[in-house]
């Protein structure tokens, strides 16, 4: 039982990662319809990013600096490469968006790779303590990880409930092209869209590089596409189907990894995606999109 | 220049220089492979570019002639290459003759699968499909590394060397003569309509279902053919040779060439060779560079070189009859 | 006369709206039936049931007595029932010969391995679609652009090439979704004998949706009239421009 009760916690927390990283691959999909297969490596990118600034700084970085700084500087990124590389591309064919974004992603990835081509460990940021909560153990580290990624849920979820951002963000996901008429300045919302998502994105790779502490440059890859798996498997575009998606990823994983070998994790989490795509072909929560004829 | 170009145009309308090309390339090959013409480097990089050539031309004709995005197809060639290497190296070895059928079985085996995706293109389209040619690449990548009987991580060594200059170039030519001809048939033009439009194709009597099983069926059995070819070059495979690098390699001759095109595909598969090649020297970088070409190619010139246009060599007769006279 | 088309109770609901409900029609072989009615009336989601789309929630659908209802769309499409769409959707990038010859390709009878070995019956097949094909455009005076995308034609073009494509599958029913959408008073009445013409010379049967009452009145021997997706009013022209039912649908209702 108490085995059990571990693993969940152990579910939970990787399962928050996931949907923190689910939700700036669903934030782009819902306003603008594109799968940004550069969200991945900009999570990875986050993890390097927390890396470097520990190393390189004068003075120890507290933990929340260190997180808000990462998050800048990742979201920036990420209004940067929409702004050179999306931005063209709007009225393009939608193939020609995605395989951009596969594009920008290969070159941050191999980008890392080339700088940095072995894994490096992670140095620690605070110094992690360890619970024992009625038999179940629990680090400060999972703790500050369900605290920090429901803390930005939450933020994330009356940012777009209730600000004005919000309204113009969910007016520029039902209908681009009328939004303008509305005197909404989409270029503004997407460019923020960006900036969030990858900013959720770089935290969350922050977050994973103190909770794993070896980091990589295939994290982008191996992890990152993982959340991209949770946000489809909830409904990409549908927010509250990324953070669904990203538990039951998390569930599946830590559970599949508990009973089998450590190596089929991969095929279970791609066989998932698969079979759910099969009897739900646009998610748990998602639609089908309205094709007029 | 002007004449340079009259001249090129000139050429590209001349349909008999295309047989005579094939006899001379065939002849060439052979040479190259029985005399020390080339050295093995030279030989290596020709024929690797023959096998990208089939790659190249399969892919197009789900990415460019259907116009879905499939990011699979290195998927297929690892289904080729494991299912010959296994039949070359485990099952009868030492025997070369068998070599053609073991590719014929790669082929067949990743055709079986890519009939299974083709199903699932009924339902979902655009980027759900991509989604489901990516879960199929992670799924066969993974379940590589997890069978022990095929070397599981580690892979499959001591390959034979079967795949010649000669071989390959047959190969390419087969490959390019049954997508052709498909192409330009009813086959064809179906698939084609349901890039351009799949309701309208429907309501013009287009069996949409039949002819993405054909498209995928046909894409997946030269991809897997493929596969074997490069299982017999390299002699080494591991499943990290088939992972989403080598599927955007593919992409990126697609869509530097053109999409839906055959002279593009071709075009798209010599000039990323060469490229690449020549790039090797700078490691990991390569892979820096070569998918910043692919996105400044989707900024500037989303359809490739060749773009949906078609060199006269690939016509049939009766279709550049028809082209002509708008004249 | 035997109806070509019968549609018999059809109710096709989209989640809570009911776009067309007990729908009833019966459209005999050889004559021009019109529907019209408001915007959102359910005239293209007629369109949309009848050639397979979409399949009706309740209902049957016959063509030539035989239910077609619940068949994939290129099934109907091959039993001869041939369309335009509201927003024209031709094969843009394709040339103009091309977007015939692939609705006359369903008539082609050849093998993949025909194709393949170009063998057999596939050069004659072929030389006839091309041919055949030509003449359609031809009498649709589009032979002079058949080798040019269909992007580069006009819209009037665009409009008359889809009219020529569907005509391709030698259809007994064609279905015509506002063929003069966008067009000016001239270029209407113009339209009025070039559908006349296209009646006679191929012998269909057509069924129009339409907003130019003018075309209408003059073309369609019955008329039927569809409003929030019920039938409010059935009949010739003249029983329908004097069927008051029509006139408050169109005009709101009367303050009297």
């Amino acid at each position: 039982m108490a085995y059990f009760a571990q693993q969940a916690v152990n579910a939970i927390s990787l399962g928050f990662l996931y949907a923190l990283i689910a939700l700036g691959y669903t934030m782009v999909y819902g306003v603008l319809t594109m799968i940004n297969f550069a969200h991945g490596d900009l999570f990875m990118l986050g993890a390097f990013i927390c890396l470097l600034l520990v190393t390189f700084s004068p003075i120890a970085l507290p933990f929340p600096i260190l997180l808000v700084l990462v998050m800048l500087i990742i979201g920036g990124l990420g209004g940067l490469i929409e702004r050179l590389a999306y931005r063209p591309l709007r009225d393009a064919p939608r193939v020609s968006a995605v395989i951009t974004a596969l594009g920008c992603g290969l070159v941050i990835s191999n980008t890392t790779l080339s700088i940095s081509p072995y894994s490096r460990a992670m140095p620690e940021v605070f110094n992690d303590q360890y619970f024992n909560v009625f038999g179940v153990g629990i680090s400060t580290l999972q703790m500050l990880i369900i605290g920090v990624s429901l803390a930005l849920m939450i933020g994330l979820d009356a940012l777009i409930q209730k600000s004005r951002f919000g309204m113009a963000l969910r007016a520029v996901a039902f209908d681009a092209r009328s939004a303008p008429l509305m005197g909404i300045s989409v270029n503004r919302i997407i460019s923020l869209t960006f900036l969030i998502g990858t900013g959720l994105g770089g935290a969350a790779g922050m977050l994973y590089g103190m909770a794993f502490p070896v980091i990589s440059a295939s994290m982008g890859v191996l992890v990152g596409w993982k959340a991209f798996i949770a946000a489809v498997i909830g409904g990409i575009g549908n927010i509250r189907g990324a953070v669904l998606g990203g538990f039951i990823l998390g569930t599946v994983e830590i559970f599949s990894v508990a009973t089998l070998p450590s190596t089929y994790r991969d095929l279970i989490s791609y066989s998932l995606l698969l079979v759910i795509l099969i009897f739900k072909p646009y998610g748990i929560l998602g639609r089908a999109p309205n094709i007029k004829v | 220049m002007e004449n340079i170009r009259r001249f090129c145009v000139r050429l590209a309308d001349r349909r008999w220089i295309l047989p005579v090309l094939l006899v001379l390339g065939m002849t060439f090959c052979v040479v190259a492979e029985s005399t020390s013409l080339l050295n093995s480097y030279t030989r290596f990089v020709l024929t690797a570019m023959l096998v990208n050539v089939i790659l190249c031309v399969s892919l197009n004709l789900v990415n460019g002639y259907l116009g879905e995005f499939s990011v699979g197809h290195a998927g297929f060639m690892a289904l080729g290459a494991y299912a010959s290497a296994m039949l070359t190296t485990c099952l009868f070895p030492q025997t070369p003759a068998l070599f053609i059928p073991a590719i014929l079985v790669g082929g067949l085996m990743a055709a079986v699968v890519g009939f299974f995706l083709a199903l699932l293109s009924f339902k979902t389209r655009g980027d759900y499909l991509a989604i489901i040619t990516l879960a199929f690449l992670m799924i066969v990548k993974s379940a590589l590394e997890n069978i022990s009987w095929v070397g599981g991580p580690r892979g499959l060594a001591g390959i034979p060397t079967l795949t010649t200059l000669p071989i390959a170039f047959a190969t390419a030519i087969i490959t390019l003569w049954v997508i052709r001809n498909l192409i330009y048939s009813k086959f064809g033009r179906a698939v084609v309509a349901i890039r351009e439009d799949e309701i309208a194709a429907n309501a013009m009597g287009v069996r949409t279902r039949e002819a993405k099983i054909l498209a995928f069926t046909v894409s997946s059995f030269f991809g897997g053919v493929a596969g074997a070819l490069l299982a017999h070059q390299i002699t080494f495979i591991n499943p990290g040779s088939f992972d989403i690098v080598k599927s955007t390699e593919i992409l990126v001759m697609v869509y530097l060439g053109g999409i839906g095109s055959l002279a593009g595909s071709i075009l798209g598969a010599v000039i990323f060779t060469f490229l690449s090649e020549a790039l090797r020297e700078y490691g990991t970088w390569r892979m820096v560079i070569l998918p910043l070409i692919l996105v400044l190619l989707m900024i500037f010139r989303p359809r490739g070189i060749m773009g949906l246009r078609e060199l006269p060599w690939f016509l049939p007769r009766r279709e550049l009859f028809n082209r002509r006279k708008k004249s | 006369m035997s109806a070509l088309l019968e549609i018999e109770d059809v109710t096709m609901r989209f989640g809570g709206l009911c776009a067309i409900s007990n729908c009833r029609m019966t459209v005999p072989a050889g004559i021009t039936h019109g529907i019209i009615g408001p915007n959102g009336a359910g005239k293209t989601t007629l369109f949309n049931l009848i050639t397979g789309i979409y399949r009706p929630t309740e209902g049957i659908i016959r063509y030539k007595g035989r239910k077609i209802s619940g068949q994939r769309p290129s099934r109907i499409a091959l039993e001869g029932i041939g369309r335009t769409f509201q927003n024209i959707r031709i094969f843009k990038s394709l040339t103009v010969l091309e977007n015939v010859r692939i609705a006359y390709d369903s008539q082609l009878r050849y093998g993949p391995m025909e194709s393949l070995m170009r063998v057999g019956r596939y050069g004659r097949a072929e030389d006839e679609s091309i041919a055949r094909s030509m003449e359609l455009l031809e009498h649709f005076g589009l032979s002079g652009f058949a080798s040019i995308p269909a992007s580069g034609l006009s819209y009037g073009s665009q409009r008359r090439l889809e009219i020529a494509r569907a005509l391709a599958l030698k259809p007994a029913l064609l279905l015509l979704d506002e063929p003069a959408a966008g067009m000016n008073t001239g270029e209407t009445s113009a339209l009025t004998e070039f559908l006349r013409d296209i009646r006679d010379h191929f012998q269909v049967t057509m069924i129009l949706i339409e907003h130019h009452m003018h075309l209408v009145m003059n073309l369609c021997d019955k008329i039927t009239v569809l409003d929030f997706g019920r039938v409010i009013a059935d009949g010739t022209p003249a029983e329908i421009r004097a069927n008051p039912r029509v006139i408050e649908a169109y005009l709101g209702e009367s303050t009297e």
